[in-house]
């Protein structure tokens, strides 16, 4: 069975000018000990879905239709409290965006990893220290750390913390909402280098979510790029890095400046749709450089192009891809 | 050699910290934080001058100074105005190759011509632009602050040019709209558009890009490259992305701790780094190659910046670095040449 499998997923923003379709019509499954690296640009619906696959959807956004499967239960159908007893931590936990400021300056670092034991596991303050320096360990930190407020530590150290914070129910899934983002270049290094050990180290299923490919090359097995709440493209990240097939994954690529060389880049013209109203047919017809007749009409269906490697674009549909 | 615009020397910027009631009590020295430590370069004409490295090392300061929001500590600041500006400026502030010391007192008329040379773009265009004025408005503004364009019609006229330059196009179609109903692309152009429609000559653009989605970067990046076409433009580029760097910087200038531990063009600094710094900095940058999932990235270095306000004695990189010796703890590192060109601040590659 899969550790996650979401099906048909749609999350909406209910606003005054009408629903946003932040996350419209998605699927995709992980497996245990699998990275999965989601990209895309700011507005596509990325932080919604992974605020969705811990059912925790800021108002006015709420769950709409559709399956989260976490070890065979639905959790875009459980309650509030259920929730928070059962997945949150537990199963599945997450790493937020600007995590250095998740932090609460008035809490010691133990205080604030002891939480979630005492009050989950029910363990007294002695045996969740045991467990905590165990974990520090395990993050590259030590047992200095325990008596520390957060504004005593550098932005990397917090963020070490962070992720043991996100480690320390032993959960099946980590999901991690541009984890590095805030950070400065060495220190992104030294997080992605803990990030590798984790996984090895924990056999744990990884969301990685972030608009920087580059990022997502440095850890996934399995990539899916969004655009306007869809996923367009999903594959290995030998498929997609290395074969993109839909127009917006290589503009996409094409756009990153590198710097073991000169290659010209290029940019996507336009700008993304806005989720009110979005464009009829193919979401991204506006600004491809490909757009025929039948992509303003028709939405494209996400096909199959080789095996694991899918792709929605009537380019590819035309050509004769499967369901 | 090309001509230099800009010469930077042993510029400096300390920021005063506030006392706690003990420390006035007992007479402790009042501490600074050193965001700018002497700093030595030259900007040549047509160039475009790249200051990269960290949060906190000082390259933002250095862009404030040169362009003088931000008065410096100490130093110079020597800059080669137009043939036109320096034809109305008395020649008792400008010495015998042309320059004007930006650092000296200046009479206000001479100061504002000045200034309207050096312009900045800084890098969150949400908020540099005016959520209350008119894309017309923000871009009339610097002229009537300068005095170009006599009557309305004519301003109108250099506003429309200015937002075609920055192919904000038809003009007509932008001028009524206030910056929320921009994207984020648009914004950095009008941005790009207040600043050079006083025709500068010198730009400094902070992070320019790093706010916007990397789908468009390009866009902006190509948008400075087009805009320098047929005029005597420099850039100071500010980031701390190597990669942008590399792409569009003629020379590199890398910044720990308020000081330059390297200076050369863009291919000696990237694809032959010496100061151990550089190569940790190029060695953390991720590229999009999905074969390095498998490896764990080697850094040389460890550890972060530590605070500018105590700053390591000897060379400031010292308790980072992995071939720290003797001398680094006690002496600080000239910046010596090691090839034409290409500067490099480390005890590793001076004489001692």
């Amino acid at each position: 069975m899969s550790l996650l499998e979401v099906k048909n997923l749609k999350t909406y923003y209910y606003t005054l000018r009408g629903a946003v379709r932040a996350v419209d019509n998605v699927s995709l499954t992980l497996q245990k000990g699998e990275v999965l690296g989601i990209a895309g640009e700011s507005g596509c619906g990325k932080s919604t879905l992974a605020w969705s696959l811990i059912g925790y959807v800021p108002p006015p956004g709420r769950i709409v239709d559709g399956n989260i499967l976490i070890d065979g239960k639905d959790i875009a159908k459980m309650d509030e409290a259920a929730l928070r007893k059962e997945i949150r931590w537990k199963k599945v936990s997450m790493i937020f965006q600007g995590a250095m400021n998740a932090l609460t300056p008035v809490f010691t670092i133990e205080d604030q990893l002891a939480e979630p034991l005492i009050v989950h596991k029910g363990y007294t303050k002695e045996e969740a220290r045991e467990e905590i320096i165990k974990l520090l360990k395990a993050v590259g930190l030590d047992e200095s750390f325990l008596k520390r407020y957060p504004h005593e530590l550098s932005g990397g150290q917090k963020q070490r913390i962070v992720i043991a914070m996100a480690l320390i129910l032993h959960p099946d899934l980590v999901i991690a909402d541009e984890p590095t983002t805030a950070l400065d270049v060495i220190v992104q290094a030294q997080i992605m280098n803990l990030f590798k050990e984790v996984k090895k180290k924990y056999n744990i299923g990884m969301i990685f979510i972030t608009h920087d490919l580059s990022i997502i090359a440095e850890i996934a097995d399995k990539v899916a790029i969004m655009y306007a709440g869809k996923i367009i493209e999903f594959g290995t990240s030998d498929q997609v890095f290395l074969n993109p097939q839909h127009p917006y994954t290589q503009g996409l690529l094409k756009s990153i400046p590198r710097i073991r060389s000169k290659e010209k880049i290029s940019w996507i013209p336009g700008v993304p749709p806005d989720l009110v109203r979005p464009p009829a047919g193919c979401r991204f017809h506006p600004r491809c450089p490909y757009a025929m007749d039948i992509c303003r009409r028709e939405e494209p269906p996400l096909l199959e192009v080789e095996p694991g490697h899918y792709v929605a674009c009537h380019l590819i549909a035309g050509k004769g891809g499967k369901k | 050699m090309s001509e230099v615009v800009f010469r930077a020397k042993g510029l400096k910027k300390y920021f005063p910290l506030r006392r706690s009631m003990k420390e006035i009590l007992t007479l402790k020295p009042r501490r600074y934080v050193k965001a700018v430590d002497g700093v030595d370069f030259d900007i040549k004409v047509g160039e475009v001058f790249c200051l990269v490295g960290e949060s906190g090392c000082g390259k933002t300061t250095t862009g404030r100074l040169i362009t003088r929001l931000l008065e410096p500590t100490g130093g110079l600041m020597l800059y080669k105005p137009t043939r036109e500006t320096l034809e109305k400026v008395s020649p008792k502030y400008v010495d015998k190759d042309g320059y004007v010391n930006l650092t000296s007192k200046l009479p206000k008329r001479i100061d504002k011509m000045l200034r309207q040379e050096i312009q900045i773009i800084f890098q969150d265009p949400f908020g540099s632009l005016d959520p209350r004025m008119t894309v017309y408005s923000i871009l009339k503004e610097p002229l009537i602050v300068h005095n170009i364009g006599d009557s309305e019609e004519e301003r109108r006229e250099i506003i429309y040019r200015a937002l075609s330059e920055v192919k904000l196009t038809p003009p007509e179609q932008f001028i009524n709209r206030y910056p929320h109903m921009l994207s984020g692309g648009q914004r950095q152009r009008v941005a790009f558009a207040r600043a050079m429609i006083l025709r500068p000559t010198l730009v400094v653009t902070d992070e320019p890009v790093s706010m916007l989605d990397v789908s468009i970067r390009a866009e902006i990046l190509q948008l400075m490259l087009d805009m320098q076409a047929g005029r005597n433009l420099s850039y100071v580029f500010i980031t701390h992305d190597l990669a942008v760097a590399n792409y569009l910087c003629t020379r590199i200038a890398v910044m720990y701790l308020g000081k330059i531990v390297e200076l050369g063009t863009a291919d000696q600094v990237i694809n032959n780094p010496q100061h151990p710094y550089t190569k940790a900095l190029i060695a953390a940058v991720p590229e999009p190659d999905p074969k390095n999932r498998f490896k764990v990235r080697e850094l040389p270095i460890t550890g972060e910046v530590p605070s500018a306000a105590e700053i390591p004695p000897g060379c400031r990189f010292h308790p980072r670095c992995p071939y720290a010796m003797d001398i680094c703890r006690r002496e600080e590192p000239p910046l010596l040449e090691v090839e034409p060109g290409h500067y490099v601040a480390c005890w590793l590659h001076a004489k001692h």
